[in-house]
């Protein structure tokens, strides 16, 4: 039993550490860190940055420029990235669609879109929720009708975050209705630019535009871009949700918003209120043990176990914590976090300084990360895995 | 980073485990819980001679292990299997003498810590027992074990400063009781009784009981979820086992989420011991195991329904042990004020 790094980890994280000192530009990290709405070049130019570093794509095997990090190289990874308030990768090329072609693509697939994902060609989005079919993925309605060496796709996605940049979009489809809902689906990469689709954006009661409709009207899309077998999709949506899942914990980000929250308390009314110290202590003390039980999460995957139903309990706790810092922030702000001036979350805002620091964005955060526990398989999904996985029910 | 035990670990675990699953079953344990001693010097004989008792303690004590994860890996165990016997106290042969310590590793000299008072059950600073010219006067409550104690080690105040001191057990006034987990103690009274000061600090030997306590809770959170999975697998009502119903699903995940946070408290705890870290993250720890103690043991006999709250039934017993534990040395809340201050 050792909980300490070794020399080597101890000074692959000192490396990092440097590396975004040098390259981690203030104008992006302070965005980060006072939750300002990021652009598309913003996220772009954090990409490439990575990219150069060959540091993007960091769980991938080094032969499709990965850097061959184990899972304990790539948590002291994230969790510098998070404590220095460095934008997060977007994770649908790099971590949910390069995972997923690298396991189940064809030689072309693979040759062709990850060096796309890695220099930052394609933006890609993900088109898996349906308004019908949230929880109960697999009762997904959108349909891919082959028709010669093309599918025909008809249906509606939904929540697809960031679809407005985005260049391509991996879909689950219906490719059949025989058998049980899960044995019809196919898993399929579809063009923004082809004609028949149509991108809604969809406003969140923190009034950001985050997340989309996508529309699909008899788009053509080549047989080609079918990946894995006609019909198996649903192997691969699993794969893709375990592997969103590891890292989901989150801890590197409790950790820098916890960071951030005991040092406003002390310009609040909440600075002298031991109850609130009460509250504060038992997150704390919450995230003192995850960061542990993630660490032991891990160190099963280094040594050659995969992370099952453990990233499910990752994905509980881990959420349920970053959602108590996001509300005790906002609660220290009292009344000061009810006023909404949205121009404050922009570059460059120069109106009339808001007090305490973080009242511009407490009750955004608490609002935009309640998403946090219904995402990436509600937590309540992730206790129907644990029942079945863990205990056997 | 690594969380296997150590091979060492590991067989010293293995014994442990055949001991107690071979030589302290459920009934033996009713019977020696319920005896007129509350404990059995056989069985603690029998376990010294395993060497559980050096296992506590560093080679440099006496002992061959006395590191967090060996303190982690018996408590642990002695939690699940509900053993009565003197293993806190054990730990308070830390303080005393290394002469004493070898008896007491050998199973001949039995230590109890008294420490809790009726009006602090862990700050040390508000102990209201004291020493003068080597003179102590002062009541201690719930001390378990009490009337097995050949030598207490009693923490008091000296001045200004809490410190601990060794007391004969003759010289202490006992109003002995049974315990609602199980075994015995007694109120302690020292009315003028000689007291030798020790050098080790209190505070030293409460970050390793706190260890102790919490580690002992997670063996007993373990038991007490093994056997409701087991039983709402079989349990059928509406013609279906009860794990086939959701709400009752979620309450046993939530379990299994909070106990494994409570493992990386110990853990944690374990590490840091010793260390200047020990008293926060032995606070965490003994907040930790305190909330997910009662929820779990109060989920167990919920989940379980009548049955468990039944004498006959054998988990309702480690959901007493679970429930007195959190209460011991400092609840949840004195723990977490002490987390956040320190």
């Amino acid at each position: 039993m050792n909980l300490d790094f070794t020399p080597e980890q101890d000074a692959f994280r000192a490396e990092v550490r440097a590396w975004l000192d040098e390259n981690l530009s203030s104008r992006l990290a302070d965005k980060v860190r006072t939750s300002k709405h990021l652009s598309k070049q913003d996220m772009e130019e954090w990409h490439a940055k990575l990219h150069a570093r060959g540091w993007l794509a960091n769980h991938w095997p080094e032969e499709y420029g990965g850097p061959g990090w184990g899972p304990v190289e790539k948590f002291i990874f994230e969790d510098e990235c998070a404590m220095a308030n460095a934008p997060r990768i977007v994770p649908f090329g790099v971590s949910m669609l390069g995972p997923v072609l690298l396991k189940y693509g064809s030689d072309a697939q693979k040759a062709h879109y990850l060096p796309r994902i890695l220099d930052g060609t394609d933006w890609w989005c993900q088109g898996y929720s349906e308004p019908g079919a949230g929880s109960d993925l697999a009762s997904l309605k959108t349909t891919a009708v082959k028709e010669g060496d093309h599918y025909i796709v008809n249906g509606q996605k939904t929540w697809t975050t960031l679809g407005q940049h985005a260049d391509w979009i991996f879909c689950l489809v219906r490719t059949s209705k025989e058998g049980k809902p899960q044995e019809g689906i196919s898993f399929l990469l579809i063009d923004m630019k082809t004609p028949g689709i149509e991108v809604r954006p969809i406003h969140l009661l923190d009034g950001d535009h985050e997340v989309n409709e996508v529309w699909f009207t008899d788009v053509k899309v080549p047989v080609e871009n079918l990946v894995g077998p006609e019909n198996q999709g649903w192997t691969l949506a699993k794969y893709l949700l375990t592997y969103e899942r590891t890292g989901i914990a989150g801890v590197g980000f409790s950790t820098s918003a916890l960071a951030e929250l005991k040092a406003v308390i002390g310009k609040t009314e909440k600075a002298t209120d031991p109850l609130f110290a009460a509250r504060v202590a038992r997150v704390e003390i919450a995230l003192e043990n995850m960061k542990t039980t993630n660490m032991r999460v891990l160190a099963s995957a280094a040594g050659g176990a995969a992370p099952g139903a453990e990233s499910s309990l990752l994905k509980i706790k881990g959420t349920e914590i970053r959602q108590e810092i996001n509300a005790l922030f906002m609660r220290a702000m009292g009344p000061q976090a009810q006023p909404f001036i949205s121009e404050a979350l922009e570059e460059g805002y120069n109106g009339p300084e808001i007090r305490p620091e973080g009242a511009a964005w407490a009750a955004k955060d608490y609002f935009n990360n309640r998403k946090l526990s219904i995402f990436g398989g509600s937590n309540e999904i992730q206790k129907n895995i644990v029942s079945k996985a863990m205990l056997g029910f | 980073m690594d969380f296997n035990p150590t091979d060492d670990r590991r067989m010293l675990g293995d014994t442990l485990d055949r001991f107690l699953t071979g030589r302290y079953d459920h009934t033996t344990r009713m019977k020696i819980a319920g005896s007129d001693a509350g404990w059995s010097r056989e069985m603690w004989e029998e376990m010294a001679e395993l060497g559980l008792i050096g296992a506590l303690f560093a080679q440099d004590q006496g002992g061959f292990g006395g590191e967090g994860a060996d303190i982690t890996l018996i408590f642990e165990r002695l939690g699940r299997a509900l053993v009565v016997e003197p293993f806190h106290g054990a730990l308070a042969a830390a303080a005393l003498t290394q002469d004493q310590r070898e008896e007491v590793i050998a199973g001949s000299l039995i230590p109890i810590f008294a420490h809790s008072e009726a009006g602090t059950a862990f700050d040390p600073d508000r102990l209201s027992a004291k020493v003068e010219n080597g003179v102590l006067t002062g009541s201690k409550v719930a001390v378990a074990n009490a009337e097995a104690a050949d030598i207490f080690v009693v923490s008091a105040m000296e001045g200004d400063t809490p410190a601990l001191f060794a007391v004969q057990a003759a010289d202490a006034h006992l109003t002995p009781y049974p315990l609602m987990d199980g075994g015995r103690g007694a109120d302690v009274r020292f009315d003028g009784a000689s007291a030798t000061r020790l050098d080790m600090a209190p505070a030293d030997l409460l970050d390793t009981t706190l260890l102790a306590l919490s580690a002992e809770a997670l063996g007993l959170m373990e038991r007490c979820k093994d056997t409701t999975v087991e039983y709402l697998k079989t349990r059928k009502q509406f013609g279906v086992p009860l794990s086939k119903f959701q709400a009752l699903q979620h309450r046993a995940v939530d379990m299994v989420t909070e106990i494994e946070q409570t493992r990386s408290a110990v853990i944690n705890a374990g590490h840091h011991v010793g260390t200047d870290k020990g008293a926060k993250y032995a606070a965490a720890a003994k907040y930790t195991a305190a909330t997910t103690g009662r929820l779990v043991a109060e989920e167990t006999i919920q989940l379980h329904g009548g049955i468990a709250m039944t004498w006959e039934y054998n988990v309702a017993h480690a959901a007493k042990r679970l429930v007195m534990t959190a209460q011991l040395m400092g609840d949840e809340d004195v723990h977490l004020m002490r987390f956040a201050a320190l």
